[in-house]
């Protein structure tokens, strides 16, 4: 869909930004370019819609060369969404969103119209299309900076440190958005970060650089995780490769085991009969987890005193069962997680209502990689 | 119109000139002297109270729209003064000078950065020592920069003066007028602006001289 | 004072072509027209000058060097190297205006958040749409700030006309002055005349500044006009060049 053939960008005072770039970004897929400051991805980014033109080589979108294209008209079929937003701080939210419609020949009507459309699409109250920039939060703004990008349906949209100014609470729920709205739109996405967990996160591929402007890898992200290229892409991936890999495994393949349960309000010597192992997870109506209790604190209690809330213990994170398609639910990393942060070793499993399905063990997850690695689902 | 350029008029009128240049200076850089003066406590006041600088802005505001025509000729009437007298002039100019300057140095002292005035305290300095040795070099830049346009503006302003009767330079340009003589009005207006263009330098100078933290700055970035 | 005041209410000096009226009508006018061609060279250059980046010397040295310039030297010389009339009079007083529009203009356009601009372009604007649409509308604070103080300072500056024969305000200064001190129409008329310059440049002022406010885009409404233009150049505020007359 884009390719750069041995595309250089070298500047008068001597800096090579871009060093015989040779990738091709395949069409419906979230390619990332990351890596750190000074090498190269931004100003490759900026190639793709003419922004900066390339000292050398060429870049082909959809087979044609991009020189040959008149920029402005060019990046009128190119969605572009900056860092702090850029939106035009003279005009309402929603005549922002219609600016390239506008500019392509559509009626105000229609411009606006389709501006509504995509507020709604990215989140925002339709109200907002009233309201100044100004008046928006970073986070709002930077919705309204993708949905003026996405306004004209461009089949390509470049998106540059979109999320790196927000909090990151705010980041999460935005990249939590770009990865529905993909999946609705299927667009062919070229995301530029220096944050390695948002590449993995958000990218189909993931092209690492290097400081200098040459490519170092160009792979999945579970590929770059476990096999990554040389020392640079390994020390830039971070610490606990191994742990964040079992992200993108599933673990459809580990047994989920039987879990001593107790509804509220039981009496305590209940309780303590359906205790296993010491423990068992306190439920409510629904079967939904509240906390376990265990043998100790069982012990002080009065046979015929109910459980209260004072004999809980929290923690564990949950595996569920069925993990939507958003997260990394569903996953070997998940399931581990759950048995490794379980105050009684056992994870709980739960099912898509949130009511406990089982229990899982470490062991079993860690029989589950070794099965995976067998079966050659792990890059070797 | 009948436009002599009497060349020699220049070589025959050299005290003329000089007394006219001499006579300038008086009525255009005292005023700015004074109005820095007055314009520095006046421009603490309005730093540190914000009753101060809720009167004292939109004065300084006021004052400064006034045309000087205005001015100069309003000033007998508030003074006693006779039409032609320097005073009529410099009275004027003093007042716009403050009204510049006050903003200037409000401004400056307010922009100090609130860590530095903190270390500043945490030192042990004293108000009055602080002041002289850390808020006003701060504000030097900012006030320097008012300096010189109240200064340049000063020197235009005089001139105005002629138009009633009171001397400098601006009276060449008058009695020039009035008798066809081209050489003695550019002789006057070069004089008036190339003293300008030097105070204006040389204030520059001095300012950059005096405040070497500013030049290392500049030395150090690209 | 009484004198004065008594001038200055004097029913026969607020009629006819010489009367008070009919001079601020006058005054306002070589305002106006001063003004317009001023803005009409000033906008433009300045848009360009800052949306481009080349020629910025021009801006800085004008500014400088016109403020040191004798305003009375620059009108009398004119008007004795050609004719008494208007021409040479706007001439001088469009000179004088252009400094504080170009730097407004100039001012306000650099003052555009540059990724603004740049996702203008990125969206595929042509440079002459972003100038247009994109930067002069958010630029419009700071060369109403320029207009602003353009006016004052043809105000100002327009007393002078009376001078060289012309009409408006300082008529009255000039006429007094000739009358002579001990004459009813001299320093009283003088005096009198002093007064309306003054009301009028501050009514003005204050016209102004409600114009300023209404005229730009709610969006931008929260920005500090003046105090970003001396953030922007190092000069003290109140206005964009200095006083000149």
């Amino acid at each position: 869909m884009i390719e750069f053939q041995a595309v250089t960008k070298k500047y008068p005072d001597g800096t090579v930004a871009v060093d015989s770039l040779d990738l091709a970004v395949e069409a419906g897929q979230i390619t990332v370019f990351v890596g750190p400051s000074g090498c190269g991805k931004t100003t490759s980014l900026r190639m793709i819609n003419r922004m900066i033109d390339p000292t050398s080589g060429t870049i082909l979108l959809d087979g044609k060369d991009i020189r040959e294209s008149d920029p402005p008209l060019l990046r009128r079929g190119i969605g572009y969404v900056i860092q702090h937003a850029g939106l035009f701080p003279h005009r309402t939210v929603l005549d922002n969103v219609a600016t390239v419609p506008l500019l392509i020949g559509k009626s105000r009507r229609e411009a606006r119209a389709r501006a509504t459309e995509l507020l709604e699409l990215v989140g925002l109250p339709v109200e907002f299309g009233k309201r100044y920039p100004a008046q928006l939060s970073g986070g709002q703004q930077q919705r309204v900076g993708v949905a003026r990008a996405l306004a004209a349906d461009p089949p390509v949209l470049l998106m540059d440190e979109p999320f790196s100014a927000v909090d990151p609470i705010v980041r999460d729920d935005l990249q939590q958005q770009l990865l529905r709205l993909q999946s609705e739109l299927d667009k062919t996405i070229v995301f530029v970060t220096h944050d390695i967990d948002e590449a993995i996160k958000l990218g189909d591929r993931v092209a690492v650089f290097r400081v200098g402007g040459r490519l170092a890898q160009f792979a999945t992200p579970s590929e770059l995780l476990a096999k990554p290229a040389d020392d640079f892409v390994s020390s830039f991936v971070g610490r606990d490769r191994g742990y964040r890999a079992l992200g993108f495994l599933t673990a459809s393949g580990v047994p989920i085991g039987p879990l001593a349960t107790v509804r509220t309000g039981t009496s305590a010597g209940a309780a303590r009969a359906a205790l296993s192992g010491g423990w068992a997870v306190v439920v409510d109506e629904s079967n939904r987890p509240l906390g376990w209790v265990s043998a100790d604190q069982l012990s002080s209690v009065d046979t015929a005193d109910t459980l209260g809330a004072g004999q809980l213990v929290s923690g564990g994170s949950l595996y569920e069962v069925d993990g939507d398609s958003s997260g990394t639910a569903g996953s070997l990393r998940n399931a581990l997680d759950s048995a490794l942060s379980s105050p009684a070793g056992l994870g709980i499993a739960v099912d898509g209502a949130g009511a406990v399905a089982g229990g899982v063990q470490a062991d079993a997850v860690l029989a589950a990689l070794a099965e995976a690695r067998r079966s050659g689902q792990v890059p070797a | 119109m009948n436009v002599d350029w009497p060349w020699p008029w220049l070589g025959r009128n050299l005290d003329k000139i000089a007394e006219a240049t001499g006579e300038h200076l008086f009525l255009a850089l005292l005023p700015v002297l004074v109005g820095l003066v007055v314009s520095l406590p006046l421009g603490w006041a309005a730093s540190r109270w914000p009753a101060v600088r809720l009167v004292l802005v939109p004065l300084a505001g006021v004052l400064y729209t006034i045309p000087s025509l205005a001015l100069i000729t309003l000033v007998p009437l508030i003074m006693g003064t006779k039409i032609i007298d320097p005073l009529n002039v410099q009275v004027p100019l003093a007042i716009y000078t403050i009204a510049l300057l006050v903003r200037s140095v409000t401004d400056a002292l307010l922009a100090v950065p609130g860590d530095v005035l903190a270390a500043a305290n945490a030192v042990g300095f004293r108000p009055t020592k602080r002041f002289v040795a850390v808020e006003l070099p701060l504000a030097i830049p900012v006030i320097v920069a008012g300096l010189r346009v109240a200064t340049v503006s000063a020197m235009s302003l005089t001139s105005v003066g002629a138009l009633i009767g009171i001397g400098g330079l601006g009276s060449l340009i008058t009695e020039g007028f009035k008798r066809n003589n081209a050489v003695e009005m550019v002789v006057a207006i070069a004089l008036i602006l190339v003293i300008a263009l030097v105070i204006d330098a040389l204030l520059l100078f001095v300012g950059r001289m005096i405040t070497p933290w500013t030049r290392a700055r500049q030395g150090a970035s690209k | 004072m009484n004198s004065a005041l008594s001038w200055l209410f004097d029913g026969d000096h607020w009629s006819g072509p010489t009367g008070i009226p009919a001079r601020i009508l006058e005054h306002l006018g070589y305002t106006a027209l001063t003004v317009l061609i001023a803005a009409v060279i000033a906008v433009p250059l300045g848009a360009i000058i800052g949306h481009t980046g080349r020629g910025t010397f021009l801006v800085a040295g004008l500014s400088n060097g016109l403020r040191a310039l004798p305003e009375l030297g620059l009108l009398t010389l004119l008007v004795l190297l050609t004719y008494v009339g208007l021409l040479p009079v706007v001439i001088s007083l469009v000179v004088l205006a252009l400094p504080p529009i170009l730097a407004g203009t100039y001012a306000g356009i650099r003052n555009v958040d540059p990724s603004v601009v740049d996702a203008a372009r990125g969206m595929g604007m042509r440079e002459s749409s972003i100038l247009t649409q994109v930067e002069l509308p958010n630029a419009l604070p700071l060369i109403l700030g320029g207009l602003r103080a353009a006016t004052l300072q043809v105000i100002a500056t327009a007393t002078i006309a009376a001078y060289v024969s012309l009409g408006g305000l300082g008529r009255f200064v000039i006429d007094g002055n000739n009358a002579g001190a001990g004459s009813p129409n001299g320093y009283p008329q003088m005096a009198a005349g002093a007064i309306v310059i003054a009301v009028l440049a501050l009514v003005v002022e204050g016209v102004l500044e409600i114009v300023q406010r209404v005229a730009v885009s709610p969006g931008l409404r929260n920005v500090a006009t003046r105090k970003r233009t001396a953030r922007i150049w190092r000069k003290p505020t109140p206005d964009l060049v200095g006083k000149s007359t």
